[in-house]
C-alpha cells in the first residue's frame, strides 16, 4: 500500500502535503491488532548473539504462519547492552533479557499469543531480586529521558517508512518549507544547544558564523569519528536512527546555505556505515535528500567517508585534513573553520549527537528545549555508563542529574559489593572524579570545574580493585600511541610521561617523579598545538590531585594498594582455605601451581607471571593477592 | 601622538589614524608599526632587539608549520584583560594586540620544550646551545640518540620550494620520521639532488652523500623486502 | 604453497589481481582527495596494501609517492605487511581495560608468540588491538574476522580461537 502511494506520487515527495499523506498511509496501513516484537540489533546485542535470535524469530513466524499476528522488527540499540540480546514485546513493552534462540518458540507461544510472562527471562533487581516485567519499570530506564535514543528501540533503522511513521522528516519539511534560514538559526541559538562532541560551543553561534562567512560553496560535516575509548553513543545513534542525523544535517545545510555534506565515520563501526548508507539512499529515493528537496528548490547531498583509524582525527582540523585525503595532522586554528574549513571553504562541523538534536528542537521549539537541563547546559546528554557497574549501557539523561544518581539509581551501583573509587568522564583527556564529588550535577561547566570534561559522553566507573596509577598509565599510553607526532610537547612529552608512569607501576618510581609529571603537564597545557595535546595530561593531573596516596604507595612503599600492578604484587595460596580441587592449577597457563589432589596447592613464584587466573578461578577465596 | 618603533633603531611619532597598510601593536611594552599581512614572528624578525623569540621549525622561504612550539608567545586582544598562548610563527599580527614574548610562563615552557628536545637529541649542537641559554642542564628523562627534531623543514622545502616531494614524514607519534617511500636507503629519481633539505635542516641531521643525494636521518626496512612480499600475497588472497 | 601451483595459474592469478587493483584505482581518477577510501578498498580486497599498489596509485592519481606512503603509514587501519588468514582484534578501550582486556593480549602473546601488529609464522592469525569497539557494556571484547565475542575470559578465548584454523 505504501509502495503504491509512492508510485502514485512518482516516487519523490514534492511537498509537505505529500509527506503527510505518506505518513498517514503508513500509519493507516499498520494493523494495530498485531503484536510488535522487537529485537535489539545494535552491535552490543549482536555481540551477544542477537542475530541468531532474529533468525529464530523469522523461522518460527514463518513456520507457524504468524505474519498477520506479529509485527517483527530488528531495531537499533536499546541501550541496556549488558543484558543483550534484548527482546521487547507489545505496546506495554515486556522486557526480556539474555534471550537465546531456543527461547523463541516459547516467547511466541506464551507471551505473544497467550499474553503470559516468562519469568526466567525477566530482569531481576540486583539488590532486591525483584522481577521486573516492563521496560519502563526497570531502574535503568526509570530516571532516563530518552529524547534522542527513544526512537532507536522503536524502529528498524533500515526502513525509512518506520522513521516517517514515528514523525520523521516533519522537522525538515517545517524548516525548508516554512522557515527562513535566519529563523532556524535563531531557534537553535535560543535553544541553548551546545556542541555534544566535547567542546560545548554554542551550536547556534557556530551556525551563524558559518552562514555569514563569505563563499558560495560551503560544507556541512558530521563528526562520527568517535574515538574515545569507553564511549559509543554516536555509533548507537548512527546505527539505530541514522535518519535523525541526516535530517539534522539537511536542516543545518539549508540554514547556512550548503549543498554538500560529509559524514566522517570510524572504520571500526561497519554497521553504522552500512545503516547510514542505506538511510542516505532511501532518503534520496523519497526526495528528502538530493535535488529539490520536498519541492523547496534546495539541493543537498551527503557522502560517507570512512576514517583511517586515528583518534586525533576527531579533532576538527585533523578531520578536515583526513577528508582531503591527507595525513590527519591538526593545524593551528587561528582562522576558524566556519570561514576556512574543508578545501578552505566555510564548513560547519557538528557531532552526531548534536545533529540528532536538531529535528527535535525544530519540531518542539526552543522554548520547550530550554526547559530541560541546567542554566548553562540545555537538553539531554547521552552517556555510555560502563566499567564496574551493575547496569551498564547507554543512558540518556537531562543535564544536571548528579553523578550519584547516574551510578546508583540508573547504574544500580557497583557489582559484587565492592567500593566505588572513581568515575572517569570525558574520554582519555578527561579526568577521574572521586567519591566526594558524586553529588555534582553533570553539565559542561561543572565537570570542567572538577578537572574533567563532558567529552563525547564516556563514563567509566572504577571500583576499589582499579589502580589509579595504572589508569593514568593506560590513558597516557593510549594518547602516546594516538599523538600525531607533529608538535614537540605532545610527541616528546607524552612519551616521557609514559616512561615515568611505566617506571612507577614497575616499582621503580622516584620521589621527584610527581613534580616532573606536573611540569610536563604544564608544557602540554600551554604549548601543544591542538586540543588533544593540550588536555592530554588531564588523566595524570587529576589522579595526582585526587589519588596522591596511591602514587606515594607505588613510589615510596613499592606497593600497589589495588593489587593491579603486576611487578608489585604476589599471589600465594592460603593452605587453610585451599581444598586442593585443582581448578587453579588447570587455569594457570604457565603451570606454576602444583599440589596433590585434595591437599593444599602452592605457587612457584619463579614461574608465576601474575596473570591472576588462579585468583579469578578459585571458588574458596584461597588465593591471596598481596 | 604615539611613538611607534618601525625598526629596532627607528621610531616615529604619528597620529592614531587608521592605516590599512600598517598594523600597530604592542610587544613587550613597546609600540611597534609593521606592514600588514604578517605573522607576529615575521614582523619581529625585522626588528632585532624587540621581543625575544627562538624557533627551530621556521624558515622565511617556507610556509610556517607550528611544530616546535618554541616561538609560543602570550597574546591579548582585549587590551590586556586576558592572554592566551599562540605560536607566533602562525599567528597574524593584529591591530591593537598586546604581545608578551618573555614572561615567566613562556620561559618555563621554552625551558621544558628544550629539555624534551635535548633528551631526544643530546648530541645536537643547536639544541645544546639553546639549553645553555635557557638554563637546562641535564634532562630529567632517558636520553635518545636522534639528530632529527621532526621540524619538517626538509619535507616542506622539497615540496614547496623544489616542487618534488621526494621525502615525507611517515608514521605517527613517537614513530614519526623523515623517510623516502618504503624507507628506501637511496633516494630515487624523484630526488634531483639539489641539497635543499640538507641546507634548511636546523640540526644537521641530513647530510649530502657521495652519490650527490641526501642521506636521511635514519633508514628502516629497505623497499626490496616490502616489494618481495607483494606477489606472494596476491596468490594467497585470490585462492580464497 | 607457491610450488603447488602451476605457472599458468600463477600468471592468471597475478593478472586477475592486478586488473582488479587497476580498476579500483581508475574508479578514483576524478576524486583523488578520497585517497583514504581507496586505500581502504585495496586493503579489503587484499587484506593488506601491497607496496606496488602504492606506486600505481601515485602514478595514476598523480600524487607524489612520498605522500601516498605518508598517508598509508599514518593511519592505524592500514597494513603494508601481509596478514594472517584470521584477524584477532582485542579491544583495549577503557571499559575493556578495567575488566582485564590486557590479560587477553598477554595470553595470545604467550600461546601464539604474537605481539599486537604481528602475524603468526604459519599465517594463521594476525593480532591487532583496538582503542574501543564501542561494545563497552560487554567487555572485554574480542573480534575474530568480524565476529564479536563478549565478556571474554582467557578460558573462553581458548575455545573461540580453536574454531579458526
Amino acid at each position: 500500500m505504501v509502495e503504491q502511494v509512492r508510485k502514485l506520487l512518482d516516487r519523490k515527495l514534492k511537498n509537505a502535503l505529500q509527506l503527510e499523506q505518506l505518513r498517514q498511509t503508513i500509519l493507516n496501513d499498520k494493523d494495530s491488532s498485531r503484536v510488535t516484537v522487537s529485537v535489539c540489533g545494535g552491535t552490543g546485542c549482536r555481540a551477544s548473539g542477537a542475530q541468531a535470535v532474529v533468525d529464530a524469530f523469522y523461522e518460527e513466524i514463518e513456520k507457524q504462519e504468524l505474519q498477520v499476528k506479529i509485527e517483527f522488527k530488528e531495531t537499533g540499540c536499546h541501550g541496556f547492552c549488558e543484558r543483550g540480546p534484548v527482546v521487547v514485546i507489545g505496546p506495554e513493552k515486556i522486557f526480556y533479557q539474555h534471550v537465546k534462540p531456543e527461547d523463541v518458540p516459547e516467547i511466541i507461544a506464551q507471551t505473544v499469543i497467550n499474553g503470559e510472562i516468562i519469568r526466567r527471562l525477566l530482569y531481576k533487581h540486583p539488590a532486591t531480586d525483584e522481577e521486573i516485567t516492563y521496560e519502563s519499570d526497570l531502574p535503568f530506564y526509570k530516571r532516563q529521558m530518552r529524547l534522542i535514543l527513544g526512537t532507536n528501540g522503536e524502529i528498524d533503522p533500515t526502513d525509512i517508512t518506520q522513521y516517517i511513521a514515528a514523525g520523521g522528516y516533519s522537522a525538515l519539511s517545517k524548516a525548508v518549507l516554512r522557515m527562513s534560514p535566519e529563523k532556524i538559526i535563531n531557534e537553535i541559538t535560543r535553544s541553548g544547544l551546545r556542541g555534544r562532541g566535547g567542546g560545548g560551543f554554542s551550536t547556534g553561534r557556530k551556525w551563524q558564523s558559518c552562514r555569514v562567512a563569505e563563499g558560495d560553496i560551503k560544507y556541512v560535516l558530521c563528526n562520527a569519528d568517535e574515538g574515545d575509548p569507553g564511549a559509543y553513543p554516536d555509533r548507537s545513534i548512527l546505527e539505530g536512527n541514522p535518519h535523525s542525523v541526516i535530517e539534522g544535517m539537511i536542516i543545518g545545510a539549508y540554514a547556512i546555505g550548503s549543498n554538500q555534506g560529509y559524514i566522517y565515520v570510524r572504520n571500526e563501526y561497519p554497521l553504522a556505515v552500512e545503516h547510514a548508507r542505506i538511510a542516505i539512499d532511501q532518503a534520496t529515493d523519497y526526495g528528502l535528500l538530493g535535488e529539490n528537496i520536498l519541492g523547496s528548490g534546495f539541493d543537498f547531498k551527503v557522502t560517507i567517508n570512512k576514517g583511517g583509524g586515528a583518534f586525533v582525527c576527531g579533532e576538527s582540523s585533523a578531520l578536515i585534513a583526513s577528508l582531503e585525503g591527507k595525513v590527519g595532522e591538526p593545524k593551528a586554528k587561528y582562522v576558524h573553520m566556519s570561514e576556512k574549513g574543508l578545501w578552505d571553504r566555510p564548513s560547519l562541523l557538528n557531532n552526531v549527537k548534536t545533529w540528532a538534536n536538531i529535528p527535535l528542537i525544530i519540531n518542539k521549539g526552543a522554548d520547550w528545549y530550554t526547559k530541560i537541563g541546567t542554566d548553562g547546559s540545555k537538553g539531554t546528554m547521552i552517556f555510555s555508563l560502563v566499567g564496574k557497574i551493575n547496569n551498564s549501557g547507554l543512558v540518556e539523561v537531562p543535564m544536571g542529574i548528579t553523578l550519584r544518581e547516574m551510578i546508583y539509581e540508573i547504574g544500580g551501583g557497583i557489582p559484587g559489593g565492592k567500593k566505588f573509587k572513581a568515575i572517569q568522564t570525558g574520554g582519555p583527556s578527561g579526568g577521574c572524579i572521586p567519591e566526594q564529588y558524586l553529588d555534582t550535577p553533570v553539565d559542561f561547566d561543572e565537570l570542567k570545574k572538577l578537572g574533567s570534561m563532558m567529552g563525547s559522553g564516556g563514563m567509566i566507573v572504577m571500583d576499589e580493585d582499579n589502580c589509579m596509577v595504572d589508569i593514568a598509565r593506560y590513558f597516557i599510553d593510549f594518547l602516546k600511541g594516538e599523538s600525531c607526532g607533529k608538535c614537540t610537547p605532545c610527541r616528546e612529552g607524552l612519551s616521557k610521561l609514559s616512561e615515568i608512569l611505566n617506571r612507577i607501576t614497575h616499582g621503580e618510581g622516584r620521589p621527584e617523579d610527581l613534580e616532573t609529571m606536573q611540569d610536563i603537564g604544564e608544557i602540554l597545557d600551554i604549548g601543544a598545538l591542538c586540543a588533544l595535546g593540550r588536555t592530554a595530561t588531564n588523566p595524570v593531573l587529576s589522579t595526582i590531585k585526587y589519588f596522591k596516596d596511591e602514587y606515594i604507595a607505588h613510589i615510596r612503599d613499592k606497593k600497589c594498594p589495588a593489587g593491579v600492578c603486576r611487578k608489585l604484587i604476589e599471589f600465594s595460596i592460603d593452605p587453610e582455605k585451599c581444598t586442593g580441587c585443582g581448578v587453579c592449577a588447570r587455569a594457570c597457563s604457565t603451570k606454576a601451581i602444583s599440589g596433590v589432589k585434595r591437599e593444599p596447592h602452592v605457587i612457584n613464584q619463579g614461574m608465576c607471571i601474575k596473570c591472576g587466573a588462579c585468583f579469578d578461578s578459585c571458588k574458596f577465596n584461597a588465593v591471596i593477592k598481596r | 601622538m604615539t611613538k611607534y618603533w618601525i625598526s629596532s633603531e627607528t621610531s616615529v611619532e604619528i597620529n592614531d589614524a587608521p592605516d590599512v597598510n600598517a598594523v600597530h601593536f604592542n610587544v613587550d611594552d613597546k609600540n611597534i608599526m609593521v606592514s600588514a599581512g604578517q605573522t607576529i614572528y615575521e614582523a619581529l624578525q625585522r626588528m632585532p632587539g624587540i621581543g625575544e623569540i627562538p624557533a627551530l621549525c621556521y624558515n622565511p622561504a617556507i610556509r610556517p608549520y607550528g611544530a616546535c612550539r618554541l616561538c609560543t608567545v602570550e597574546v591579548s586582544e582585549d587590551r590586556g584583560k586576558s592572554f592566551r598562548f599562540v605560536a607566533s610563527c602562525l599567528y597574524p599580527a593584529k591591530e591593537g594586540q598586546i604581545v608578551k614574548t618573555n614572561t615567566e610562563k613562556i620561559r618555563k615552557l621554552r625551558k621544558g620544550i628544550i629539555e624534551l628536545l635535548l633528551a631526544r637529541c643530546p648530541d645536537v649542537r643547536v639544541i645544546q646551545e639553546l639549553a645553555k641559554e635557557y638554563g637546562v642542564e641535564k634532562p630529567r628523562f632517558s636520553l635518545g640518540g636522534h639528530d632529527c627534531i621532526l621540524c619538517g623543514l626538509c619535507v616542506r622545502a622539497c615540496q614547496e620550494i623544489i616542487g618534488k616531494s621526494a621525502i615525507s614524514l611517515v608514521n605517527r607519534g613517537i614513530y614519526k620520521e623523515v623517510a623516502a617511500p618504503f624507507y628506501a636507503y637511496e633516494l630515487g629519481e624523484e630526488c634531483i639532488g639539489c641539497g635543499d633539505c640538507s641546507y634548511v635542516c636546523p640540526t644537521g641531521a641530513i647530510i649530502m652523500g657521495s652519490n650527490g643525494k641526501p642521506v636521511l636521518p635514519r633508514v628502516k626496512i629497505p623497499y626490496a623486502e616490502v616489494g618481495a612480499m607483494t606477489s606472494k600475497e596476491k596468490l594467497s588472497t585470490s585462492q580464497k | 604453497m607457491d610450488s603447488e601451483l602451476d605457472f599458468a595459474t600463477i600468471q592468471a592469478v597475478i593478472e586477475n589481481s592486478s586488473t582488479k587493483v587497476e580498476a579500483l584505482i581508475e574508479s578514483y581518477l576524478d576524486k583523488k582527495e578520497q585517497l583514504i577510501s581507496l586505500l581502504q578498498d585495496i586493503q579489503s580486497e587484499f587484506n593488506y596494501i601491497p607496496g606496488d599498489t602504492l606506486v600505481k596509485i601515485s602514478q595514476k592519481l598523480d600524487i607524489p609517492l612520498s605522500q601516498v606512503f605518508s598517508v598509508a603509514t599514518f593511519f592505524q587501519s592500514f597494513s603494508l605487511k601481509p596478514r594472517g588468514r584470521h584477524t584477532i582484534t582485542v579491544c583495549l578501550g577503557t571499559a575493556c581495560h578495567v575488566r582485564g582486556g590486557q590479560r587477553l593480549v598477554d595470553k595470545i602473546g604467550r600461546d601464539y608468540n604474537l605481539k599486537p601488529g604481528e602475524t603468526t609464522q604459519d599465517e594463521r592469525f594476525t593480532l591487532e588491538t583496538a582503542n574501543c569497539l564501542g561494545c563497552c557494556a560487554l567487555g572485554p571484547v574480542v573480534v575474530v574476522d568480524g565476529k564479536y565475542e563478549s565478556q571474554v575470559s582467557p578460558d573462553k578465548l581458548d575455545k573461540v580461537l580453536k574454531k579458526y584454523e
